[in-house]
């Protein structure tokens, strides 16, 4: 594990810094207003900084999300290189034959062998979908299951 | 009688106003330069008055009385920085560092001082002068010039915090001693002064929260009211028992935390700047320019002296941290600026009347500082002439590199 220095600064704020892998110090300082910046500290003079970033709250949320969505999508190319697993996102089109009946209705584990792990409608997502809920038209669901399980729950999605 | 007064109002507005226009023109300058505007006011209220290029004489109470709440406000917003358990974990971590700083810093005044053949009162005003750094200018220059995030910056801090701590010790002292009192009820005053401070920090830090909370509000009219209420009515309360008023304000200050805190930071911020520019103009009017001159060679040795010591406590401070030579030159440079709180220290004895050349050279010094402060602090890296001077830099340069 990387380990991240920590030095309180009175009046102002805390101070946290690491090495990157490649030997860079980077760090950041959040004041006690809130306010963070990002520290690119000088290689040959450690203790000086190259460059700061002044980080708005919400620019921090953008950072953050940049770097964290990243992870997230590296997570899930992960798990698509498990052997013999498939994750997608399939959607409900508006003509399906799904659309408007519960997961348990549409028989989804028995047919296709696939399982729905999340419903995703607009900005809701439901993450615990049980065999009760209805699918609606423009649903995203996220499953996972053998790669010709989650073909069939595809053409079942698609069947009029 | 409505008639009569309105006469002296006038008169008072004119002059007021006149003030504050010289002064936004000073610092007007001042930002334009990128320089501390503390300075450029001293210089404002020298060319004005007895003995200046414009003979005017201020005959207004108000605008005395404005800089004495200039002093407050400048206390009162050094407190506000930090809380009591700052101060205690700095003490606790880093008191050797502050104890050099003291004495290095210090001595030099206080020798001055009775070199110069003054009484030990006015010489101990001076030591305090050359002593304590302006966290003002230094707060402002390490955001101006982008060093908040360097790792040198955490020492300088921690000198600071602990220079505000001495300065709540040192200001009753002070206070006790300009009162003049015999050398054995001084003795006790003083001891009961310090044991005020004491006890006050301690409920402070006990009880503060819970009178930040009560103070707060969501409204910043009441909160400004209820701030500058309690600020005046404990300064003067600690002026009537000798604790002087300076310190009553900084107390208030270190007990706000939480939002009170932050919220009062930034409603007392403007307050100060106008009522502290009035209180540096007011000092400097006070004092005749033909007084400088015999002053100024030892307010040069002063400077070169205490500017040696403030860039040698940094260098020290900043080595026992791990810093780099680099580093730990910006550290000292950067601790070379006086100012705000060495005029309110001189101010303290010109008041009391207790030695005439006080005023002058107080101002020359803290004039030669800012020059010298402004100009070796944009040096970002140790000039290569000391380098050979200080040793092998590679033993400088282990420091933070071995760290991984």
């Amino acid at each position: 594990m990387t380990e991240i220095r920590e030095t309180e600064l009175p009046g102002i704020g805390v101070r946290q810094e690491f090495d990157t892998v490649s030997g860079t110090r980077l760090g950041v300082l959040t004041t006690r207003t809130g306010r963070k910046e990002l520290l690119l500290y000088d290689r040959e003079d450690p203790d000086s900084c190259r460059a700061t970033v002044h980080l708005d709250p919400e620019d921090s949320v953008v950072l953050a999300d940049l770097l964290g969505s990243s992870r997230v999508s590296d997570a899930a190319a992960g798990i698509q290189r498990l052997k013999g697993l498939s994750i997608d996102w399939l959607p409900v089109p508006a003509s399906s034959a799904a659309a408007g009946r519960t997961i348990g209705e549409n028989r989804i584990r028995k047919a296709t062998g696939a399982s729905v792990v999340a419903i995703v409608r607009g900005e809701v997502t439901n993450a615990t979908p049980g065999p009760d809920d209805v699918l609606e038209a423009g649903d995203v669901l996220v499953s996972v299951g053998t790669p010709e399980a989650v073909d069939a729950l595809l053409a079942l999605l698609r069947a009029g | 009688m409505l008639a009569a007064t309105s006469g002296e109002v006038a008169t008072a507005f004119v002059e007021l106003g006149a003030i504050l226009v010289v002064l936004s023109l000073l610092a007007r300058l001042a930002v334009r330069v990128g320089f501390s505007p503390i300075p450029l006011y001293l210089i404002g209220g020298l060319a004005v008055g007895a003995g200046g290029l414009i003979p005017a004489r201020i005959t207004d109470d108000f605008v005395v009385l404005a800089a004495e709440i200039g002093v407050l406000l400048l206390l009162f917003a050094l407190g506000l920085e930090y809380t009591p358990a700052e101060l205690t974990k700095e003490l606790r971590r880093n008191s050797l560092g502050g104890l050099v700083d003291l004495v290095a810093n210090f001595l030099p005044g206080l020798a001055l001082g009775l070199l110069l053949g003054w009484d030990p009162v006015p010489a101990v005003l001076l030591g305090g002068v050359t002593y304590i750094s302006s966290s003002g200018v230094i707060s402002k220059l390490l955001r101006d010039l982008d060093r908040l995030g360097n790792r040198e910056t955490s020492t300088v801090l921690s000198i600071l915090v602990l220079e505000d701590l001495v300065m709540a010790a040192y200001l009753p002292i002070v206070g006790v001693l300009l009162a003049g009192t015999a050398m054995a009820t001084g003795a006790i005053s003083i001891a009961v002064a310090l044991g005020l401070v004491v006890v006050i920090i301690a409920v402070a830090a006990r009880f503060g929260p819970h009178m930040s909370r009560a103070i707060h509000s969501e409204s910043d009219e009441v909160l400004l009211l209820s701030i500058i209420g309690l600020v005046l009515l404990l300064g003067g309360l600690a002026q009537e028992v000798e604790v002087s008023a300076a310190v009553g304000a900084f107390l208030v200050g270190l007990a706000l935390s939480g939002p009170a805190q932050h919220r009062a930071g930034e409603l007392i911020t403007p307050l100060r700047d106008l009522f502290a520019a009035l209180f540096f103009f007011v000092f400097a009017l006070g004092i005749d320019p033909a007084d400088l001159p015999p002053v100024l060679l030892p307010a040069a040795a002063l400077a070169v002296v205490t500017g040696i010591t403030k860039v040698g406590v940094g260098w020290w401070a900043a080595g026992r941290a791990g810093v780099g030579k680099h580093g730990r030159w910006r550290a000292g440079t950067m601790l070379i600026a006086r100012g705000e709180f060495s005029v309110v220290i001189a101010g303290l004895g010109v008041a009391a009347g207790v030695e005439q050349q006080l005023g002058p050279l107080t101002a020359a010094y803290v004039l030669m500082m800012a020059v010298l402060g402004s100009v070796l602090v944009r040096c970002d890296r140790l000039p290569q002439s000391l380098d050979r001077t200080s040793g092998p830099p590679s033993t400088s340069l282990a420091g933070p590199s071995t760290g991984r």
